[in-house]
């Protein structure tokens, strides 16, 4: 089966979704259509691929042969140009009930081409607990043809109502050796980089391939992981914790810049900047503040979320480092996802006792939680290293 | 009693208002001591017609005594001002005259021919520093024939705020108030009327939290917030001083002056300052400080029912690390 293949290491819900999707191609010629369902929940670690796996089953949904990979309809998806496939992904911290009522109404209309209506939400846990009792709305009484594609870490980040009823596919970790041969035969990634960047990057597809592929992400991994053993002082935390909330606005700040000044040019060209005639040349028109004003909103949001997102890897690539501090402890058998630094980690695992480790995994942790809460980062961050040298 | 007479022609300059009222009635004063039937002419600029200066200047017959005030005279018309230059060239015996000028550019030619004419010149000038509203506050208290011990003068000036006619309200008022038996007015006679401060920054709670001052610090701390500074801001001041304390005790030793200030990107009165604060705190001390302004701030950001609790609480555990380990 086509679609299903491109999905790194997860066999088996591969062939429980195309057995689905058959199950729905026997509804459609008007069986029973058992193992078929309106609502699905697409859970699993980052970087298992719940966007990849939904996106398949979407193609799978609505390609004539099940999903063959190689159609009109199946490319249209996969570019996401296909009439009816609905795919939302919240680019801001939140996704609002304002936002989540006009999908609904999307969603109701009948498909276009006639065999289903997909909506792919990603990252449906972004959406707010008003929006997330609207969704359970349109997923307690679904339009006939309408399938419901919702991705979510974990089922837990779900209310109760919308978790019970949708179908759950759980994703899991891609073995290492899935992930290296995939960025070796699909991004030419020599295969000692590509191992090294499969077992940092643990299992998330997405990270082990910009690992692979970026220089730039490889220095800033490195600067991060040295941070366990530059903790001698109180006054060296602080800085550290400078370091690594400044690299993390840089981050940002880079990734949404040119695409804010785009963003904004288009905006303002709509509502006929530069543009001639009478009465046109005189800046804005009418409600064009209002809607500038709108946008750079939802620019801030988004920076902010960058920010926030790129500063968790740092913080989860930190508790990694930790994690493989206790398996050497312990003495576990496990593969490490730092073996490139193994002396640090001998040496911390000797010099500290296994309870230290997980003092110091329950810091960062902490630390996590508290950037949700919109804690300004510097002090959270300055916690935790702190934490971190105490143990 | 030997009495002066006023000049016949007087400028006063300056934008302190009160300053300005207190000029001018000294020059009445002084013009009574002389004659006590002198009488005054309060005129404000603007409204001065052609002539009026004139008239009211030429000498009477019966050889009254008068003080005309100009108030305003920036805003004295052209033809005035000619007429009021001429006056001044040649004053008239038993007429005092007054202009006062707020400075600035408006009116120039006015104050600079009054000069020229050989007028009295009175500057009064706004306080800028602390130390003059200091030495403002001891001098009107001493009008008054009493004196004002120096911490009870800077508590009132806390108290009050930098606004001159209030201060002089309030000395009036505690002169008034402090019974004569005793001649100095002291901390205790201020705190009577006056408590708090006028103006409290996070940087005032922090520095106070940090050089271990509790009593102090809480109370500024309940001062900054019912004068409505942000709880988010009193949280950020606090980490700013437990971060510098962190980051001058743990600069490289062999650094000094200059260098160290680039090194840690501060200004050297600062680290001079922090230096001082350094003492009574070590690192475990300081460590914890700093978990609980994470503590405090997530609580202020809604993860407590009450953020001023939660700062109450940040500033007690930050005084009680300050154990010197």
């Amino acid at each position: 089966m086509g679609v299903f293949d491109d999905l790194v290491g997860q066999e088996p819900a591969a062939a429980l979704l195309a057995r689905a999707a058959a199950a729905g191609a026997d509804f459609l010629a008007g069986g029973r259509g058992a193992g078929m369902t309106h609502a699905w929940l697409f859970t699993g670690p980052p970087g298992s691929g719940r966007g990849a796996a939904a996106k398949a089953f979407a193609a799978a949904l609505l390609c004539p042969d099940g999903g063959c990979g190689h159609c009109d309809v199946c490319h249209q998806v996969a570019i996401g140009s296909h009439p009816d496939l609905e795919a939302v992904r919240p680019q801001g911290l939140s996704y609002g009930v304002k936002q989540t009522r006009e999908l609904i109404l999307r969603a109701a209309g009948a498909p276009t081409l006639g065999r289903w209506h997909v909506v792919l939400f990603e990252d449906a846990d972004r959406a707010t607990e008003a929006a997330a009792n609207a969704l359970l709305k349109a997923i307690e009484e679904p339009p006939p043809k309408t399938v419901w594609l919702l991705c979510s870490p974990s089922p837990d980040d779900m209310v109760t109502t919308i978790r019970s009823r949708c179908r759950l596919i759980t994703l899991r970790t891609p073995p290492t050796a899935a992930v290296a041969h995939e960025l070796a035969t699909r991004d030419a990634v020599p295969p000692d980089v590509a191992e090294f960047a499969a077992r940092a990057a643990q299992g998330h597809l997405g990270r082990a391939r910009r690992l692979a592929l970026d220089e730039e992400v490889r220095r800033r991994r490195d600067a991060v992981l040295s941070i366990p053993m530059s903790l001698s002082g109180v006054g060296e935390c602080i800085t550290a914790a400078e370091r690594l909330v400044k690299t993390a606005e840089e981050e940002a700040a880079s990734a949404t810049a040119a695409l804010n000044e785009t963003e904004t040019t288009e905006l303002r060209k709509a509502y006929g900047e530069g543009s001639s005639g009478k009465g046109l040349n005189k800046g804005l028109v009418r409600g064009g503040a209002g809607a500038l004003k709108e946008l750079e909103d939802r620019q801030k949001s988004r920076a902010t979320r960058v920010k926030r997102d790129s500063l968790d890897g740092a913080l989860l690539d930190l508790a990694a480092f930790y994690r493989d501090v206790l398996a050497v402890q312990f003495g576990a058998g496990v593969e490490l996802a730092n073996e490139d630094r193994r002396a640090d980690l001998d040496r911390l695992a000797g010099a500290t006792s296994t309870e230290a480790t997980l003092v110091r995994i329950n810091a960062i942790m902490k630390c996590r939680e508290r950037l949700a809460a919109n804690v300004n980062p510097q002090i959270a961050v300055e916690a935790m290293t702190l934490a971190l040298r105490a143990g | 009693m030997a009495v002066t007479a006023p000049a016949p022609v007087i400028l006063v300059t300056g934008d302190e208002e009160l300053l300005a009222d207190r000029a001018v009635s000294a020059v009445v004063a002084a013009a009574r001591a002389v004659d006590p039937a002198t009488e005054t002419q309060d005129l404000v600029g603007g409204k001065v017609e052609p002539g009026e200066i004139t008239k009211l200047a030429s000498p009477s017959l019966f050889g009254d005594r008068l003080v005309i005030v100009i108030r305003s005279a920036q805003d004295l018309v052209k033809d005035v001002v000619a007429e009021a230059l001429a006056y001044a060239a040649r004053p008239a015996e038993d007429i005092v005259l007054v202009f006062v000028h707020p400075g600035g550019v408006k009116g120039k030619a006015l104050v600079e021919g009054v000069k020229k004419a050989g007028a009295q010149v009175v500057t009064v000038t706004k306080l800028t520093k602390p130390g003059e509203r200091l030495d403002f506050i001891k001098s009107e208290v001493k009008r008054a024939g009493r004196t004002i011990a120096p911490d009870a003068a800077q508590a009132l000036l806390d108290a009050v705020g930098s606004d001159l006619r209030e201060l002089a309200a309030a000395c009036s008022q505690l002169v008034f108030d402090t019974p004569t038996d005793k001649k100095g007015i002291d901390v205790t006679a201020v705190a009577r009327y006056h408590r708090g401060r006028a103006e409290v920054s996070g940087f005032t709670v922090a520095d106070a939290a940090v050089e271990g001052r509790l009593a102090v610090a809480l109370e500024q701390l309940r001062w900054a917030m019912s004068t409505g500074v942000a709880p988010v801001l009193l949280v950020s001041a606090l980490a700013g001083g437990l971060r510098s304390l962190a980051k001058v005790g743990g600069a490289p030793r062999n650094l000094r002056g200059g260098q160290l200030a680039s090194h840690l990107g501060m200004p050297p009165w600062k680290i001079d300052r922090v230096k001082r604060q350094l003492n009574g705190w070590g690192p475990e001390g300081l460590s914890q400080a700093l978990q609980a302004i994470a503590t405090a701030d997530e609580q202020v950001k809604g993860g407590g029912a009450d953020p001023g609790y939660a700062l109450e609480h940040a500033v007690q555990v930050i005084v009680a690390s300050r154990t010197g380990r």
